[in-house]
C-alpha cells in the first residue's frame, strides 16, 4: 500500500513555513520521531523481540522453568516424529478446508438475503452480524450449554422436527463434534464476511447493471461479467482471512470440545499450547509455531503479489 | 488507494436508516402483478426472518435461561419459554470463586488500559505519521502492518519469556500491552488515513497563533479526528473484552481471571456437573456489554471495517 499520494507529496511542497516560526528540517524531524516514540517502543519490546525470542526458541531444549540448551535443528526434525504435531496439522487442514467452503456457500445466500431492496433488510443484516460481536469462548460456552444431551436446546429442535428419536451426540464423535464446530463457526463468523461482501457490492456502479441489461445481458450473465470481476478483490481477501482464521483455531476447540474425542479434534494452536504449558517443552512448542508462522507469511505474501493486483 | 476518505464512505450507510429513505419510491403496479409481487414479499420474509431467528435463537435462549430458576435451567427436557422467574442463578455467580464481579472488574479494567492505550499510541503514531518526516518512517510503518501476518498466538511463548524478564508478567499491564500489541495495526493505520484527511492549514494556523506543535495536535485536530479515535476506542473494547487467549495465558493468580477465563473454568463444573444457569447467567454478563456498545456505536464500527480492516 502507498504511504503518501502524489497530492499531498505537492502539498508539502508548496507548504509554506509558518513566519515566526521558521521548522528547520531536523527539528521537524525530531518532533516527528518524538510522536512515534510510544509505538516504536511498544512494537520492539512486545513484538521484534519475542520474533527473535521465537527464533532462539526453536533451536534449543527449554523446559518451562528452566534455561535454554542450544539443540540445532533438533525440534524442526523431530515434528515428523511427533504423532500429536501431526494429527494437528492433519487435522487444521482439514478444518481449515471445510470451514472456508462451508462460509463462503452459506455467505453468498445471506448477502442475497440483506441485500435486497426491501423493508427489514437492515434488520436481517443485523442478525446475521450480531454473533459476530460475541467472544469466540462465550459463543462455544453458548454451543456448550445448547448441544449438551440432557437439557441442550440443539436436541429438543431435533426431537420435536422428528429428526431424532433419542438425544444425538453432538460432541460423542470425531465427525459429530468436527460438524458441531463447523455450526459454531459459521455462526459466529459469518456475519463478518456477510458485511464485508455487501460493502464491496455496494462499490460496484449501479450504471453497469443498467447498461447491461439494456444491452439485453440476463441475471446470470450480470453475475458473470460484472459481480464477480468487481468482487474480486474482495473475495481473495476474505479467503486469505478465512484461511489465516481456521489455521489458527484455538478457543473454539479448547472451551467446546477439549481436543476430543479421543484427540481428534487438537489444532496446531492447540498443540502449541498443549506442549508449552502441559508438558513445558518451550523449545518443540517453538518449532511447531515458526512452522505454521511460515505457512501465514507465504500465505500473506501470494495473497498480496497475486491475488490483488487490482490495488492503486 | 483513497487515503483522502472521510469516516461516513458511503458505503457505511449500508447500516443506516437514512439509506433506506434515499431510495426512490417503489413503482405501483398492475393489480395482478402485485398479487405476484405480495407472494415474493411473504417468501422473502419467511425465508429471511428463518434466517434471522437461527441466528438469534441461540442469544435468545442463553438470555432466557439466565432468568429462570437453577432447577428449571438444568432441567431435562429443556424448557423454552421461563415457567419461572428468578434471579438464582446470578446469584449463584455472585458467590462463585471470588464473586464473578471480581472478574467482571478485572475485565473492564484491562479493557479499559486497552482502550486508552491503543487510542493514545495510535493517535500521536497517526499523527507523526502523517504530519512528519522523518528516517525509519517507512521501516516503522512497515514493521506495524506485519504484525498483522504474524499472529500474536505464534509469538505467546515468547511472549511469556520477555513479559517475566520485564518484570510485568502475570500483571494486567503485561496482558494489557500484548492486547494494544495487536490492536495496533489496525488503529495506527486508521489514525494515519484520518490525520492525513484533514487540512493541516488548521494547525498551520494554530501554530502561528503561537500554539506549541503538540498543543495543536490536542485542541485542533485531535476534535476533527475524533470519529477515527472512536473507531480505535470501539475495537480496542470488544477485542479486548472478548480476549480469550492471552489472560488464560499470562495471569496464572485466580483472582485476577477475567471473564471468558472464568466461565471456561464453569464449563468443567464441579464434580463434573455442570451447572447450565449459572454457565448461562455468565454468558450474558459477558456477552450483554458487547452488544449494547456496538448496537450504539454500529455506525463506527462498519467505518473502522471499510476504512481500516479492509484497506490494511
Amino acid at each position: 500500500m502507498s504511504t503518501t499520494t502524489p497530492v499531498t507529496e505537492a502539498a508539502q511542497v508548496a507548504q509554506v513555513p509558518p513566519p515566526n516560526r521558521p521548522p528547520s528540517a531536523t527539528r521537524r524531524s525530531g518532533l516527528g520521531m518524538l510522536f512515534v516514540t510510544p509505538l516504536a517502543v511498544v512494537v520492539t519490546v512486545v513484538f521484534l523481540v519475542p520474533l527473535g525470542v521465537l527464533l532462539f526458541m526453536s533451536f534449543t531444549d527449554w523446559p518451562l522453568l528452566g534455561g535454554p540448551t542450544v539443540n540445532g535443528v533438533e525440534n524442526y526434525a523431530a515434528i515428523g516424529e511427533n504423532e500429536l504435531f501431526l494429527g494437528a496439522i492433519g487435522f487444521t487442514l482439514i478444518y481449515t478446508v471445510l470451514t472456508t467452503i462451508v462460509i463462503f456457500g452459506v455467505s453468498f445466500l445471506l448477502v442475497a438475503v440483506s441485500n435486497a431492496r426491501r423493508r427489514g433488510a437492515r434488520f436481517y443484516r443485523t442478525a446475521f452480524f450480531l454473533p459476530y460481536v460475541v467472544g469466540t469462548a462465550s459463543a462455544a460456552l453458548i454451543w456448550f450449554a445448547s448441544v449438551n444431551d440432557q437439557n441442550g436446546i440443539a436436541n429438543d429442535v431435533l426431537l420435536k422436527l422428528g429428526l431424532t428419536d433419542g438425544p444425538w451426540g453432538f460432541l460423542s464423535t470425531p465427525g459429530q463434534a468436527l460438524f458441531t464446530v463447523l455450526t459454531l463457526v459459521v455462526w459466529k463468523f459469518i456475519g463478518f464476511q456477510v458485511l464485508v461482501l455487501l460493502v464491496g457490492l455496494q462499490a460496484i456502479p449501479g450504471e453497469l447493471y443498467e447498461a447491461a441489461r439494456m444491452d439485453g445481458a440476463g441475471t446470470w450473465q450480470r453475475l458473470r461479467y460484472i459481480t464477480l470481476p468487481f468482487l474480486r478483490p474482495t473475495l481473495a481477501l476474505l479467503l486469505i482471512l478465512s484461511v489465516t482464521g481456521s489455521l489458527l483455531a484455538f478457543d473454539q476447540f479448547i472451551v467446546l470440545t477439549r481436543g476430543g474425542p479421543d484427540n481428534s479434534t487438537i489444532t496446531v494452536m492447540f498443540a502449541v499450547y498443549n506442549t508449552a504449558f502441559q508438558q513445558f517443552d518451550l523449545g518443540k512448542a517453538a518449532a511447531l509455531s515458526v512452522v505454521l508462522l511460515l505457512a501465514l507469511v507465504v500465505l500473506n505474501t501470494v495473497q498480496f503479489k497475486f491475488l490483488r493486483p487490482k490495488e492503486d | 488507494m483513497a487515503l483522502q476518505q472521510t469516516f461516513t464512505p458511503p458505503h457505511a450507510t449500508t447500516m443506516s436508516p437514512e439509506a433506506e429513505q434515499k431510495r426512490p419510491p417503489r413503482r405501483r403496479l398492475p393489480v395482478g402483478l402485485r398479487a405476484r409481487s405480495a407472494a415474493a414479499t411473504g417468501g422473502y420474509h419467511l425465508l429471511s426472518g428463518l434466517l434471522a431467528a437461527v441466528f438469534l435463537l441461540p442469544l435468545i435462549w442463553v438470555a432466557l435461561n439466565s432468568i429462570k430458576s437453577t432447577t428449571e435451567a438444568n432441567q431435562q427436557p429443556p424448557t423454552w419459554f421461563p415457567q419461572s422467574f428468578s434471579l438464582e442463578n446470578y446469584a449463584q455467580l455472585a458467590t462463585y470463586g471470588e464473586g464473578i464481579w471480581l472478574y467482571a472488574a478485572n475485565t473492564l479494567v484491562i479493557c479499559l488500559l486497552v482502550v486508552v492505550g491503543s487510542v493514545l499510541i495510535s493517535v500521536l503514531a497517526g499523527f507523526g505519521f502523517a504530519r512528519f518526516e522523518f528516517r525509519g518512517k517507512k521501516l516503522l510503518f512497515g514493521t506495524t502492518l506485519l504484525i498483522l501476518m504474524v499472529p500474536y498466538a505464534t509469538i505467546l511463548l515468547p511472549l511469556y519469556i520477555v513479559l517475566n524478564t520485564i518484570g510485568i508478567g502475570n500483571t494486567v499491564f503485561g496482558v494489557a500491552l500484548v492486547e494494544i500489541m495487536f490492536q495496533l495495526p489496525f488503529s495506527v493505520f486508521l489514525m494515519r488515513n484520518s490525520f492525513e484527511s484533514i487540512p493541516r492549514e488548521l494547525e498551520e494556523a494554530a501554530l502561528v497563533d503561537g500554539c506549541s506543535t503538540f498543543g495543536a495536535l490536542r485542541h485542533v485536530s485531535l476534535r476533527l479526528v475524533m470519529p477515527g479515535v472512536v473507531t480505535v476506542a470501539l475495537f480496542a473494547f470488544i477485542a479486548s473484552w472478548n480476549e480469550f487467549l492471552a489472560p488464560l495465558i499470562f495471569l496464572n493468580d485466580g483472582s485476577q481471571y477475567t471473564l471468558p477465563v472464568l466461565l471456561v473454568s464453569l464449563r468443567s463444573g464441579a464434580y463434573g456437573v455442570v451447572d447450565y444457569g449459572a454457565l448461562q447467567a455468565g454468558v450474558v454478563i459477558a456477552v450483554a456489554p458487547v452488544l449494547v456498545v456496538y448496537l450504539l456505536l454500529q455506525r463506527y464500527y462498519v467505518s473502522g471495517l471499510v476504512n481500516g480492516a479492509l484497506r490494511g
